[in-house]
């Protein structure tokens, strides 16, 4: 069985989808996707797909969960019961609720959430297919949302993680090398503020792995938040072309 | 779905006088930024539990009580006893507390310590296997906050780690695919003492150990877990807040060498 299973690290340094240590998965990022949300956007990072909505800033219901001094922030990180290879029940299981609120956290720091006393603004990730790094691809895209929805934000939030498998750092990790790794640790960052809104590990780095691996992070975010930028700008791009054609 | 608490705020004059305190490297209660409270940590405390251990951390007082059972293995480790984390924010440990199913903070606080445990390979599962595929040792931790005087992550940490130290596994002769305890207990096969150091921001100032009045004005809190062998095995960044990377080069750094002490006084570890 040991034997038979396939190398996560080919030979040729290469992991099991081809990629280099370093090397993202194909990114596709869409905004503005759902007419009813106040903002809405769509991610593919390899074969996770993941859609994000954000109501708000609105009404506090009930009343009393409001602060007078800012809007609360709502989050809710859900998989879709058709999301994995076996079905996932609906119900929030207890890792659902735990990201849900280090997701909401991740985002505390980058909304002026002061603007909007007495409201609410919420932030729903739905987990469509999930093939690992949800959680930070979730993020990824629901900064985009929170964009959409034109709340007023310090800065994009970019997130990705970084892993060991046999012995090697590596970036955007998929289910497989997420789940026969050595380590996983996704980190949610902020470039505006050069400061990092999410960090959790799991599995076993040294302190020289540990420095690596988040300097490779720092990377990766920075990559994916040139690609966040695009995305939200080519929205308007399109508007303007078929105004254009209009004419 | 998880919303932005509402937190009593410290009186001015408290917050003023902390931040005050942090400024010149000290704290409220006359401790250095990266002194813990008073460790105390007692192991078989209750009877009737597998194993067990009370710690108290200043006032924040935790109680863990290991039950071990025989059950079936999870199906994607058919070769792998079974290990649960379960932590319960009573009400009597303090007034924000109510009762009711776990809510995000009780389920936060059982998966890192879940986590530290389960990561740093503490406990050796492989050996808990009775029948691969039918039969395993299931290992329940299940955490009692006594009194909340904050930094509840590693109070809870240190209990779980110290009754697992202090735990007996019922011995069991298979039958069928049934197990009978025969009445006989061996030890647990812990081999690895992994050790959780909390670390709070309040303002600029990083400091160990947050009482709850220093969680209350903490922006953010970082939670590292190492090894025997210094390895980081756990992280949780957790709160509102963030942290540079030059924070957490710096959070990394305490908790490996404040880990070393706190492991000293787990009862039951032979390094």
């Amino acid at each position: 069985m040991e034997e038979s299973r396939q190398k996560l690290i080919g030979e040729n340094g290469l992991r099991i989808d081809g990629r280099k240590p370093d090397e993202l998965r194909p990114i596709r990022m869409e905004v503005g996707l759902l007419a009813n949300a106040d903002g809405s956007a769509y991610i593919e990072q390899g074969k996770s797909k993941i859609i994000v909505a954000v109501y708000g800033p609105r009404e506090v219901h009930p009343k009393h969960l409001g602060l007078s001094d800012r809007a609360i922030v709502r989050c809710r990180y859900h998989m879709a019961p058709f999301s994995t290879q076996e079905r996932k029940s609906p119900a929030p299981s207890r890792r659902e609720i735990e990201l849900s609120k280090i997701i909401r956290e991740a985002f505390e720091p980058v909304i002026f959430s002061e603007y909007y006393p007495r409201s609410m603004i919420d932030i729903f990730i739905e987990v469509l297919q999930s093939d690992g790094g949800t959680r930070c691809a979730g993020i990824t895209a629901a900064s985009l949302a929170l964009a959409d929805a034109g709340i007023p934000l310090r800065d994009l939030v970019a997130s990705c993680a970084v892993g060991k498998v046999e012995g090697c750092l590596i970036v955007d990790l998929n289910d497989e090398e997420d789940k026969e790794g050595e380590a996983d640790m996704p980190v949610a960052y902020i470039p505006a503020l050069d400061t990092v809104s999410l960090l959790q590990m799991d599995g076993q780095l040294t302190e020289e792995e540990f420095v690596e691996a988040l300097k490779m992070a720092k990377e990766a975010c920075m990559r994916i938040y040139q690609m966040q930028k695009q995305a939200l700008k080519q929205k308007y791009v399109e508007a303007k072309e078929a105004v254009e054609e209009q004419e | 779905m998880s919303i932005t608490p509402q937190t009593e705020p410290l009186t001015k004059i408290k917050s003023k006088q902390m931040i005050e305190f942090l400024k010149l490297g000290k704290r409220l209660d006359g401790r250095s930024l990266t002194e813990y409270r008073d460790v105390k940590i007692e192991a078989g405390v209750i009877g009737k539990a597998e194993g067990s251990a009370q710690v108290s951390l200043g006032n924040t007082r935790v109680l863990v009580g290991i039950k071990v059972e025989t059950g079936p293995p999870y199906s994607d480790t058919p070769n792998m006893g079974v290990l649960t984390v379960n932590a319960e924010l009573l009400p009597l440990a303090h007034e924000i507390f109510e009762p009711g199913p776990p809510d995000e903070n009780s389920i936060e606080l059982a998966r890192v310590v879940d986590r530290s445990l389960r990561e740093s390979k503490a406990l050796d599962l492989e050996s808990l296997i009775i029948i691969p595929g039918k039969l395993a040792y299931v290992v329940f931790v299940d955490i009692y906050i006594l009194n909340h005087d904050g930094n509840l992550f590693d109070a809870s940490e240190y209990a779980a780690i110290s009754g697992l130290m202090n735990a007996k596994l019922p011995v069991v002769e298979v039958e069928g695919e049934e197990g009978k305890p025969t009445g006989d207990f061996k030890e647990l096969p812990v081999r690895d003492c992994p050790v959780s150091i909390t670390i709070a921001k309040i303002d600029e100032a990083l400091l160990v150990d947050p009482t709850l009045e220093e969680e209350t004005m903490a922006t953010a809190k970082i939670t590292i877990t190492t090894t025997k062998d210094g390895k980081i095995c756990a992280i949780q960044k957790s709160g509102g807040g963030t942290f540079t990377f030059e924070e957490i080069m710096e959070a990394q750094k305490i908790a490996r060498s404040k880990a070393a002490e706190v492991r000293s006084l787990i009862p039951g570890w032979r390094g």
